[in-house]
């Protein structure tokens, strides 16, 4: 019964909605703002869910003194304290909620997001080797990528930005469209999955 | 002498790394910069929307990670709305984003003091739902949001007044690190037409939809941001180099710094690979 009804609920939804996209009477399109809007208000109840959990992991790694626990201890009294002052002290400009999010959050984000640089720096000497056919024409076409989205490469070339545009455009979009294809027709074979319950890893395992 | 250089410590170079991207700020080298076609086309679009006309939207979707290539984008963009007059409403797609989104507004609103909330521009509040929220706009935005980012309602907003779905849009800017649902949801259901801002290494990825004109123009990356830039003091008369032109000298050097690593690689590699052999 626990997952019989989610799953009638899901292919009853799923093919009402395929229905509906095709109908553009105004009950039709009545209905559909409906459920966009039940889908935002189960959004949200997935966002307190998601709090839940947070608190669950890091209580649970702080309370069995786990490795790294300390950290857990930081962000519980992060998240009550930033929520908090948030809640009471508002998030309007000049807020302190607003000063905590510019000073500490963006700049430890950005911080973390930098350091990826001097790691490329490293694995690209280490690591990048011509050693097969394909894996030097990688290589070739890395250079003349990286070379070309700088201004150097049109002081050296003026053509270069073009060329390396016209790489983007043609052999890089190429590829890139094969993925897309492979992942939208990917998502749709899912999508059918869920909807006729063959699929049920949303329901949590497969028992 | 190869299998020392093959073992170097890679303290060395992340420092080399530091010396290179530090020394540009010290020393600016104003390096030329040519714009690419996706940059101008996103440009001109925005440039096509007449004052006081149909608003733009710009979306925050990324957090504060992908900051250094969207942040200057970001300000760019809002540069030339108010410079023209063009309406704009800012908005998160996730959550954090909304947090950048009023960043971005404080840094940009110190040049144009007369710009006011509700009237040139509206801050929206986060909504949970992503894809969905695309969509909900789509119906109708004033019952997707109910207010703005500051608790006043939007139908007390003078500039909302006109504004409820996308037909009052003129064009959807979303500056991603990520994936967009806006391409997907706003453009193939609603038929809106999709600006991108997107990080560099994401640029790729957002091709097929330039060749399909479901996305009219893109900034990519740091590089693309620069574009913009050269393109705002060439036809709007701003002055001065800006964040991203100033990046740029920086990202100069390392990418030069970065292939000479490879290639230098590259040869102790063979090197050493040859004498094992001879050996």
């Amino acid at each position: 019964m626990r997952r019989a009804v989610p799953l009638r609920i899901c292919l009853i939804m799923g093919i009402v909605m395929i229905i509906q996209f095709f109908i553009p009477h105004r009950y039709s399109q009545d209905f559909y703002t409906k459920v966009l809007d039940w889908n935002i208000i189960i959004g949200i109840f997935a966002l307190v869910l998601g709090i839940q959990s947070l608190f669950h992991s890091e209580w649970t790694k702080v309370r069995r003194r786990r490795s790294g626990w300390g950290f857990s201890v930081v962000t519980i009294v992060a998240v009550i304290v930033v929520a908090a002052i948030g809640i009471w002290g508002g998030i309007g400009e000049g807020s302190v909620f607003i000063k905590i999010y510019r000073n500490l959050t963006m700049s430890m984000q950005a911080t973390m997001f930098a350091l990826l640089g001097f790691y490329m720096a490293s694995a690209a000497f280490r690591a990048f080797r011509a050693r097969t056919k394909e894996a030097t024409v990688l290589l070739i076409a890395a250079i003349i990528v990286m070379f070309g989205r700088v201004p150097v490469g049109d002081l050296v070339w003026h053509k270069l930005p073009d060329f390396v545009e016209w790489i983007l455009m043609y052999p890089s979009m190429a590829v890139q469209r094969g993925i897309l294809l492979g992942v939208a027709l990917g998502s749709a074979a899912t999508s059918l999955k869920i909807l006729l319950g063959i699929e049920r890893g949303w329901l949590g395992g497969s028992k | 002498m190869w299998n020392k250089i093959l073992g170097l410590d890679r303290r060395w170079i992340f420092l080399l790394t530091a010396v290179c991207i530090i020394l540009p700020f010290i020393l600016p080298m104003g390096l030329p910069m040519q714009v690419s076609p996706p940059v101008q086309n996103l440009y001109d679009k925005i440039d096509a929307i007449p004052p006081n006309g149909p608003a733009l939207v710009l979306d925050f979707n990324c957090d504060a990670s992908t900051l250094p290539e969207l942040g200057p984008m970001a300000i760019a963009i809002l540069q030339q709305c108010f410079k023209k007059n063009i309406k704009v409403i800012l908005m998160g797609l996730s959550m954090p984003g909304v947090g950048i989104a009023q960043a971005m507004l404080e840094e940009v609103k110190v040049k144009f003091p007369d710009k006011q909330n509700g009237i040139d521009y509206v801050l929206m509040p986060y909504v949970v739902g992503f894809g969905i929220v695309v969509l909900r706009m789509g119906e109708d935005i004033h019952k997707t949001f109910e207010t703005d980012y500051y608790g006043t309602p939007l139908d007390s907003l003078p500039m909302m007044q006109g504004i409820h779905n996308y037909d009052q849009i003129a064009l959807v800017v979303c500056l991603t690190g990520s994936v967009t649902p806006w391409i997907a949801f706003a453009n193939t259901r609603y038929g809106q037409e999709i600006g991108l801002g997107v990080t560099a290494v994401m640029a790729p990825e957002a091709y097929p939809y330039l060749q399909t004109n479901q996305v009219v123009g893109m900034i990519g990356g740091l590089k693309g941001a620069a574009e913009y830039e050269t393109l705002l003091n060439k036809n709007l008369g701003f002055e001065g180099r800006k964040t991203a032109c100033i990046g740029m000298d920086s990202q100069s050097i390392v990418h030069i710094v970065m292939i000479l690593f490879i290639i230098l690689g590259n040869i102790a590699y063979f090197a050493t690979k040859k004498r094992v052999s001879n050996t």
